[in-house]
Formats: structure tokens, sequence, C-alpha cells
């Protein structure tokens, strides 16, 4: 399998999201992971995508959407940066808690981290920048035999 | 694939054939009237057919859910018939499933309403 890199600067618009999730769909699939794999990973990057686009840029015509993929032999890492106030992880509420079921938004983190093998969000006063990881097949299962 | 949608009256219940893609925007959009329009008319036995829907994100997660509270809230019903794999799955990880009344024999559901 080819490495890979590449870079997209994009608009804050509904299209944006849309692009991410068939740009993340194609690269998923080039990468060799399964169907169900590549949409848990197409819907990861179209819920980052969507958090940058409503929530850190807030649709601003002046605010791009950064969205890397980089592609090794081991994972595909798709960075989505946003130049929004920051997403305040302290307001995140648990999605799965009673009391937040029957809420009609607050799942899109939550769906990310059950699609993804790691992920990393880090807000700043400049925006926010979620690192999403999925291991190529056999290397997370080649990582747990070297760590025992 | 667009969001489209239908709908017929079985004994009642107004059954709304769904396709396509509920996702943030449009798709999210068309499923909220359609529910609108049939609570508007007094119709307030609803039983969304999911069948022929591709995708869901977690927009389209919570209409489902606002179409739920908004139907109950006004003294109605609506259930989910004929899920597929992908939204079955996100309703089960959502912990959603359980929820909603969900169908998979469209004459069942029917005669599942109150």
């Amino acid at each position: 399998m080819t490495e890979l890199r590449v870079s997209y600067t994009l608009d804050s618009t509904l299209e944006t999201v849309d692009n991410a999730e068939q740009t993340a769909s194609r690269i998923a699939t080039e990468t060799g992971f399964d169907e169900d794999e590549v949409m848990q990973i197409s819907m990861a990057v179209r819920e980052a995508a969507v958090n940058a686009v409503l929530h850190g840029n807030a649709y601003d015509p002046d605010k791009k959407v950064k969205l890397d993929f980089e592609r090794t032999s081991q994972d595909l890492v798709i960075t989505i940066r946003d130049q929004g106030k920051g997403l305040d992880m302290d307001k995140i509420p648990d999605p799965l808690a009673p009391e937040n079921l029957l809420k009609t938004s607050g799942r899109g983190i939550f769906l990310i981290r059950s699609f993804m093998d790691e992920v990393q969000i880090h807000p700043s006063m400049t925006g926010t920048e979620i690192k999403l990881v999925k291991h190529v097949h056999g290397t997370s299962g080649d990582v747990k035999e070297a760590s025992q | 694939m667009t969001m489209k949608t239908s709908t017929r009256q079985v004994d009642g219940v107004a059954i709304v054939d769904c396709s396509g893609r509920i996702t943030l925007g449009e798709g999210s959009v068309i499923l909220r009237d359609a529910v609108r329009e049939l609570l508007s008319k007094g119709q307030k036995k609803i039983l969304l057919n999911l069948g022929e829907v591709t995708y869901i994100d977690s927009s389209g997660i919570g209409e489902l859910v606002s179409a739920f509270t908004t139907v109950r809230n006004q003294g109605g019903e609506l259930k989910l018939l004929n899920l597929t794999k992908k939204v079955h799955d996100l309703l089960q990880i959502t912990k959603l499933y359980t929820v909603f009344d969900v169908r998979d024999d469209e004459a069942g559901a029917v005669k599942a309403f109150s």
C-alpha cells in the first residue's frame, strides 16, 4: 500500500461536510478497509466536519476548515481543524446518560469515539483540532502482541 | 442520494416511506416537514418506514428523536419500521433502540398502534 499525504482547505459550508465524508470514504476504501470500516471512518469524518463548520466556524465565510489525510503502513490518520473559539469539552454531555437520551443533539463526538481507534481533541483559542486514527488491518493486533 | 418521503394511509396509520440520506441539512428538514405536516392534519399515528434509508448521521438521529418526542407530546405515537443494519447499529450504540418502538413487519406494526 502506498503512503499518502493530502491536505484540503475548505469553506465553512454544508458542501464541505459532504466533500469531507466522500473523500474519507474514497481514501478509506483505497486503503483496504472493509465496508463497515469505511462507513465508520467516513461518518467519523463527517461528524468532525459538522462540528468544525457549525460549532467551530459557525458558517463564517472568512473561516476555513483544514482537512488532512495521512496514510502509513500502520494507520490512516485524519486531522480536521477549524478556526473557531475552541470546543469546550466540559460542555459535551454524555449522550448515553438517561437524562440525555432524548436530546436532539450532542452525539457527534460520541460517534467519532465509537468508530475510530484513537481520537485526540485539541481545543484552543484559535480553533479546535481533532485527530482521528484508524489502524490499518493487522497492525492493532501486532501492537497487542508486542505489548504482551 | 437525496432524502425523499412519501406517505400512505393504512388502517388509520400514516406510513411514511423514507429513502436516501437523513443527514444535516436537507435530509433532516424533509423528515421534519413530513412529520409536522401529518401532525398539522391531526394524524397522530405515524410509522416511519426506514427500509430505503441508506445513511443517517448524528443530525438525522437527532431528527428521529425530535419526531418521536414531538408526536408523543401531542398525544400520538411514532414507530420505526424496517431498519437497515446501519441504522439499527447506530440506534444500538446510542442506546436509542429501546427508546423507539422498532418493528420489522408492516402489518404487525400497524396493528400495534393503540
